[in-house]
C-alpha cells in the first residue's frame, strides 16, 4: 500500500508540473464558462422550464474530446519513450499498480476540473442576485444526477485515454488515438444508428435497442431529468475495469 | 560450460541454463553463471550478444523461455516482487524523468523500494554523499544535469535500498575520462558490500574494476573467469617487447639460439630515428623469456639494448580471441551436420 501511495502521489505531482495539464485546464474552463454563459442567455430570453445546467451538461462531449487526450496522452507513452517504465518495473511494484496510479491521477484531475464548473451557478448567483429566485439556476437533484453521469462516464473516458497511451511511444499518436476512440464512443454510436437502414426484424430491433442503450446522450437525457439509472454506471464501471486490465497487460508486456 | 555448485549460501545470483527465444531465434541459449556476494562481475559481449536480454531477465523485466534465475536464493520468476527488493537495476542509457529534482526523485524511488520514515531520509542523504550529489545537485532538476551527474543519480538509485545485487548496463557510456574515473571509483567502493554486474564495451574499464568477467557471444557464455585466468585460457603465451639496435635477420638468429620455441614480429620494418628496432617476442607460458632476453642482448654492447618489457595481452585481445573461437565453433557446426 505504501508503494502504491508513493506512485499515486508522484503521478499527481507530475500531473501538476506538466504544462499540458494547465493547457487542458485553461481550455476546458474557458470553453465551459462560455457554454454556461450562452446557456444562461438562451434560458433568460425564453419561458421554457429547461435549466441552464441541463443545456450546459449536454455539451459535455466537446471538452471531453480534447481534455481527456491532453490529460492522458503522456502517462504511459512518455514513460515508454523515455525508458523510465523499465526502471519503474525493476522496483517491487506491479504493472497494475503503475497503471492504476496513472489512471487515478488523471481521473482525480478530471473530477477536479468538472467540480470547478460548479462555481458557474455560484458566480451567477452572486453577480445577478435577481436571478437567485429563479428555480432553474439551482436545481439540486438535476445537478446531482447530471454530475454523477459526468463522473461515471469520465471514468471510462479516462480509461480510454490511458489505454491509448499504453499502445504507443509517441504522445502525439496516443493523443490522436485517444481522440478517435473517444469520438467513436461518444458520437459514433449515434451516427451509426442514424446511418443504419431501418429494419423491422427482431435482430435489428434488438441491435437498435442495444445501440440506444450505449448512447451517452440518451443516458444524459435521463440523468438531466433527475432520473438516477444504475445501468449506465454498470456499463461504465465494467468498461473501465476491462480497459484497465488490458492496459495493465500491455504495460507489463511492453516494459 | 561452467558448472554451478549446489551451495547457494554465498551466492548473490545464480543463473541456470537460461534460454530466451523470440520465435525461432535464440537471444540467449543455455546461459549459466553465478555471482558471489560482494563480487564485481564484468559482462562482456559484442552488440546483440544477449547481454541486455540476460540483464533484463535477471532484473525481472522479461521472462525467460526456460531456465532459472535466483537472487539471494529467491526465484525471480516465482517471486518477482520479493526478488526485485534484492536488486538495484540501472538500465542502459540510464533513463530518468526530466522534470523532477534529484532529491524528490531519490525520495520517491526510496519509497517504491520500501524505505520509509527516518530510514528513508538517512539513506537518501547517505547515497547522495556516496555519489557526491548532496551539495552540487540535490536541488537541481534532473533534466538540467550533465551526463556524469545523471549517471551518478542512476547509481544512487541503484544502491539506494542497499540491495544484494546491483546490475548496471553500460554505466560509463558517453562519459568523459574524469567522469569515468569517478564512476569507476564509486563502483570499486561497493566491492565486498554488494554484488555488482557491469555490462560494458569499454574493456579496460572492466579489467580495472571487475574481479571476474564473463564473455558472451551469440547468446552463449564463451568464457568466464578472472582477467588473468582468461588470458591463460585464450592467449596461452608470454609476450615481450624488445627494443634494441639489431637488424631483424640477426635478431631472429640469436633469438632461436636462446629460445627455440619463440616466435617474433617486427613492430616497425624500419629503425626509428635513433636506429632502434622494436620487436614483439612470443614464447610459451612455461618459458621465462625475460631473463634470457636481457642476458643475451645486454652481453653484446653493440646491440644497445634499450628495453625488454613483459606485455600482458589486454582484455580486448582476450575478448577478440574468445569471440573468434566461438564464431569458429558456430561455423564448424553446419559442416559437421
Amino acid at each position: 500500500m505504501g508503494r502504491f501511495k508513493a506512485l499515486l502521489s508522484h503521478q499527481i505531482q507530475l500531473m501538476f508540473i506538466a504544462p499540458s495539464t494547465y493547457v487542458a485546464a485553461f481550455l476546458f474552463l474557458s470553453f465551459m464558462a462560455l457554454m454556461y454563459l450562452l446557456c444562461v442567455e438562451e434560458i433568460s430570453s425564453s419561458t421554457t422550464a429547461i435549466s441552464p445546467m441541463e443545456t450546459f451538461l449536454s455539451t459535455f462531449w466537446v471538452p471531453v474530446l480534447f481534455m481527456v487526450p491532453l490529460l492522458t496522452m503522456r502517462s504511459l507513452a512518455e514513460e515508454r519513450r523515455m525508458g523510465t517504465l523499465g526502471a519503474l518495473m525493476s522496483t517491487p511494484v506491479s504493472a497494475w499498480q503503475i497503471v492504476l496510479s496513472k489512471y487515478l491521477a488523471c481521473y482525480i484531475f478530471y473530477i477536479l476540473l468538472w467540480s470547478l464548473t460548479l462555481a458557474y451557478p455560484l458566480i451567477l448567483f452572486f453577480s445577478l442576485p435577481q436571478a437567485a429566485s429563479d428555480e432553474r439556476i439551482f436545481s439540486w437533484p438535476q445537478m446531482f444526477t447530471g454530475y454523477s453521469f459526468i463522473f461515471a462516464s469520465g471514468a471510462m473516458y479516462v480509461a480510454i485515454g490511458i489505454f491509448s497511451s499504453s499502445l504507443t511511444r509517441s504522445t502525439l499518436v496516443a493523443g490522436m488515438l485517444s481522440f478517435c476512440i473517444l469520438f467513436l464512443a461518444i458520437v459514433g454510436v449515434g451516427m451509426m444508428m442514424k446511418l443504419a437502414p431501418e429494419t423491422e426484424s427482431a435482430w435489428g430491433t434488438y441491435m437498435a435497442g442495444a445501440a440506444d442503450y450505449l448512447q451517452p446522450f440518451r443516458q444524459l437525457e435521463d440523468f438531466s431529468a433527475s432520473i438516477f439509472d444504475t445501468r449506465p454506471f454498470f456499463l461504465y464501471f465494467s468498461a473501465t475495469v476491462l480497459l484497465f486490465a488490458i492496459t495493465s497487460l500491455i504495460t507489463e508486456a511492453k516494459s | 560450460m561452467q558448472e554451478i555448485p549446489e551451495t547457494q549460501t554465498q551466492s548473490a545470483l545464480i543463473v541456470r541454463r537460461l534460454t530466451k527465444s523470440y520465435g525461432a531465434i535464440k537471444a540467449i541459449d543455455n546461459v549459466s553463471f553465478r555471482v558471489a556476494k560482494g563480487e564485481i562481475l564484468g559482462f562482456l559481449g559484442p552488440n546483440g550478444a544477449g547481454k541486455s536480454t540476460t540483464m533484463r531477465i535477471i532484473a525481472g523485466l522479461s521472462q525467460a523461455t526456460s531456465g532459472t534465475v535466483d537472487v539471494c536464493g529467491i526465484s525471480v520468476a516465482l517471486y518477482p516482487d520479493k526478488a526485485k527488493s534484492h536488486i538495484g537495476f540501472m538500465p542502459e542509457n540510464n533513463p530518468l524523468p526530466e522534470d523532477v529534482r534529484v532529491l524528490e526523485y531519490l525520495r520517491y524511488r526510496a519509497r517504491l523500494k520500501g524505505l520509509d520514515g527516518r530510514r528513508l531520509a538517512e539513506r537518501v542523504d547517505e547515497v547522495m554523499d556516496i555519489c557526491q550529489l548532496r551539495h552540487k545537485a540535490a536541488r537541481k532538476i534532473i533534466g538540467n544535469l550533465s551526463k556524469g551527474f545523471k549517471q551518478r543519480v542512476g547509481i544512487a538509485d541503484a544502491i539506494l535500498a542497499e540491495p544484494d545485487l546491483i546490475i548496471m548496463d553500460e554505466p560509463t557510456i558517453g562519459l568523459d575520462p574524469h567522469q569515468i574515473i569517478a564512476i569507476r571509483e564509486l563502483i570499486k567502493s561497493l566491492r565486498g558490500r554488494m554484488a555488482v554486474i557491469i555490462s560494458s564495451h569499454i574493456l579496460p574499464e572492466i579489467e580495472l574494476v571487475c574481479d571476474r568477467a564473463i564473455i558472451i557471444n551469440q547468446g552463449c557464455v564463451v568464457a568466464s573467469g578472472s582477467p588473468e585466468a582468461l588470458r591463460r585460457e585464450f592467449l596461452p603465451m608470454n609476450r615481450h617487447k624488445v627494443s634494441l639496435k639489431l637488424q631483424p635477420d640477426e635478431f631472429g638468429k640469436r633469438l632461436k639460439n636462446i629460445l627455440p620455441k619463440a616466435d617474433f614480429s617486427v613492430d616497425a620494418e624500419l629503425a626509428d630515428a635513433d636506429g632502434y628496432y622494436r620487436y614483439t617476442v612470443k614464447t610459451p607460458l612455461e618459458e621465462s623469456a625475460g631473463e634470457k632476453l636481457v642476458r643475451e642482448f645486454s652481453s653484446t654492447p653493440e646491440c644497445c639494448l634499450r628495453e625488454v618489457a613483459l606485455d600482458k595481452p589486454s582484455l580486448e585481445e582476450v575478448f577478440m580471441a574468445a569471440t573468434r573461437r566461438s564464431w569458429e565453433q558456430v561455423m564448424k557446426k553446419p559442416a559437421k551436420e
